[in-house]
């Protein structure tokens, strides 16, 4: 078949074009509809069109009691489905004025940079996959596995965790790791090498990973950092001046690429961060480059927090959960023989509880930036209105002035960069 | 952090004296302004050294209709429960719980970097004309979370430069945030194999209220993590 073409011959004819990016496009992350008006190859105004993943989030939470929502905020953002939790149930127990015990704070933070690693993994992963470099998105999903099964040992899922609760997290890490078993796939000897790490409990295993995983950095950073190609295509796009990216809402990373240090978990410091001994990286010029920087170092950073964790973890056993029964269900074995704990038990999982009136807004540096929960309580046990402050919007509605004047191959670059996720963005 | 908070009330009683009234709940300042002082008192809280609130975190919009009003009233209900699954009827719902001159709210979430502080910003907004100035000219994130709250809720944003959908399908019909739109929408879509196209029909299910909302003015938990702290500090 004959594809007809038209010659242009003459230059006046070119006009301006309206290209349509998306919604079905791989660098797109998701389902990002971009309208895109260019002179040439050049970007005059972008226009996302979001919503396609719209699921209308809070208003389903408001018909339902307050702990069956703590599953939707896995599904917000769904690489980073921890830290979504530790936003919604640091509303809850800002309003309820309860604190979890110590140990569940460490448990908290632990998990909150497990997820940290876990989202810029993929974030790296898709980003070099997008300008080019296949291999890093192979290495960055090796290390996912393993945090992946961590999260599994623990919550027994690999994603959608539900793992924080408030007043604490769900139970206590486990004594052991699963183990991988001989198949079709898997003799007895490779069986074993996998199984090498797993002897011990679950926080040998992540001892163990926080060991190799400076070395995985490393590889990283050969790959990419002084990598022509990669400095080619992100030292200069993108950048965004620090006045803009405050004008723009931007928070996490982006902000701190261009270079305001400004890290809730050191400015306004939840659970432990205040006893924990980490640094604050900040960019210098706004660009790509410099919020590649930013995260990279962020791995370390979250690697050297999970060790102070572990260790602390370690020493000091304790409950997970608080033992006031009217927001935390009691024991099983409790609620067997004791007719106290079976009302309880029965009074939280089919009524729930209720809230005081009021509104609070709680907000944690999650792994793209501050994820916030605006909660309007009326008194009942379900939410009167909960707004979800995503990072992501914020930074994806910045992309139209991001990506004014440069080429179309960098918009898939500045996507990139942004760390966007739908799950988030459309809610 | 309470002192910090009452301080800043203070310091915008000060200010911005009785046209607005700012209040602490939970650690938090929360400043109710009429609508039509949005925006000089937005640019003052931007530009004024002692505020600086150069980044504006969150802008939505709140549906009062409701608000207040049980689905289930345990307390004269002791000998007739509320079974799993009811149909949700309209009266369930009966009474208009927010005033039609508070029906809607925008509330704008601030944060200073340069102070580190945060500061709610409420504007009640009435039934029948949800209108209020856009801060599109003070923020410029104020861009999308405004056109999400005039899709969600149907709030207009006067001088926005760009107030389209946002959120919702192309050509999508009401504001589905609203308390008195249906969960379960008003309209479902599927492909028509005769026609070859897809089709839009009146929502064929029913809505259900598997929990009821029930309003219970107890302060147990609290008041058990009051004695909790007591006998630890022991």
């Amino acid at each position: 078949m004959q594809i007809p073409c038209r010659v242009v011959n003459n230059v006046s004819e070119i006009r301006n074009y309206t290209l349509n990016f998306g919604p079905q496009h791989p660098a797109a992350h998701g389902v990002l509809r971009l309208v895109l008006e260019m002179d040439g190859e050049t970007i005059e105004r972008a226009d996302p069109h979001i919503g396609l993943l719209h699921r209308a989030t809070e208003k389903l939470m408001e018909s339902k009691p307050y702990n069956q929502n703590i599953p939707y905020m896995d599904r917000l953002d769904y690489v980073s489905t921890m830290t979504n939790e530790h936003g919604y149930v640091l509303a809850l127990e800002k309003m309820l004025g309860v604190t979890p015990p110590i140990r569940a704070q460490y448990i908290r933070v632990l998990f909150d940079e497990i997820t940290r690693i876990l989202n810029h993994l993929m974030w790296l992963g898709a980003h070099a996959l997008d300008i080019g470099a296949m291999t890093v998105f192979l290495y960055a999903f090796r290390e996912r596995e393993d945090l992946m099964d961590v999260y599994e040992a623990i919550s027994g899922a690999r994603l959608h965790a539900a793992y924080y609760r408030p007043g604490g997290v769900y139970r206590d890490l486990p004594e052991r790791m699963p183990y991988y078993q001989t198949s079709k796939w898997h003799n007895q000897k490779e069986v074993d090498r996998l199984n090498a790490n797993r002897q011990g409990s679950m926080l040998d295993f992540i001892e163990d990973f926080t060991n190799r995983f400076p070395n995985f950095v490393d590889e990283y950073e050969t790959l990419l950092t002084e990598n022509r190609i990669w400095k080619q295509r992100t030292v200069g796009v993108g950048v965004v001046s620090p006045e803009r990216a405050l004008q723009m809402g931007f928070s996490g990373p982006m902000l701190r690429g261009s270079g305001i240090e400004w890290d809730l978990r050191k400015t306004q410091p939840y659970e432990v961060y205040d006893q924990l001994d980490f640094d604050i990286p900040v960019g210098a010029t706004g660009d790509c480059y410099d919020r590649y920087l930013v995260r990279i170092e962020e791995f370390r950073q979250s690697n050297n927090i999970i060790k102070q964790c572990i260790e602390w973890l370690r020493e000091n056993p304790g409950p997970v959960m608080l033992e006031n029964h009217k927001l935390t269900p009691p024991k099983r074995e409790e609620m067997k023989g004791d007719m106290e704990s079976l009302i309880h038990h029965f009074k939280l999982f089919t009524e729930g509880y209720s809230l005081p009136e009021g509104e609070v807004y709680a907000a944690v540096e999650h792994p793209k930036g501050e994820f916030g929960i605006y909660l309007v309580s009326d008194g009942a046990n379900k939410p009167y209105r909960l707004k979800i402050r995503a990072p992501g919007f914020a930074h994806l509605a910045a992309l139209d002035e991001m990506t004014r004047g440069h080429m179309l191959a960098d918009v898939v670059a500045i996507i990139g960069t942004q760390d966007i996720v739908f799950g988030e963005v459309d809610r | 952090m309470n002192n910090a908070a009452d301080k800043l009330v203070a310091r915008i009683g000060d200010r911005f004296g009785d046209s607005v009234s700012a209040a602490v709940a939970f650690d938090e300042v929360t400043v109710e302004v009429a609508a039509t002082d949005v925006l000089t008192v937005c640019t003052a809280l931007r530009d004024e050294p002692e505020f600086s609130y150069a980044l504006l975190m969150d802008l939505c919009g709140v549906d009062y209709l409701h608000f207040g009003l049980a689905e289930w009233e345990t307390s004269a209900a002791t000998g007739s429960g509320f079974s799993r699954g009811v149909t949700h009827t309209s009266s369930t719902v009966s009474a208009e719980g927010g005033s039609d001159e508070r029906r809607f709210a925008v509330v704008y979430h601030l944060l200073s970097v340069k102070n580190n502080s945060r500061l709610r910003i409420k504007v009640f907004l009435h039934k029948d004309e949800p209108m209020v100035d856009s801060v599109t000219g003070i923020w410029s994130s104020a861009d999308w979370y405004e056109r999400e709250a005039f899709d969600l809720y149907g709030i207009m944003f006067r001088g926005h430069p760009d107030l389209r959908r946002l959120l919702t399908d192309y050509g999508f019909i009401g504001h589905p945030f609203r308390k008195d739109f249906p969960l379960i929408g008003n309209v479902e879509m599927r492909y028509d194999a005769e026609k070859r196209r897809v089709v839009y029909e009146p929502v064929s299910i029913e809505l259900r209220t598997l929990v009821p909302k029930v309003i219970r003015d107890d302060r147990q938990i609290s008041r058990q993590q009051d004695a909790d702290t007591v006998q630890g500090g022991e």
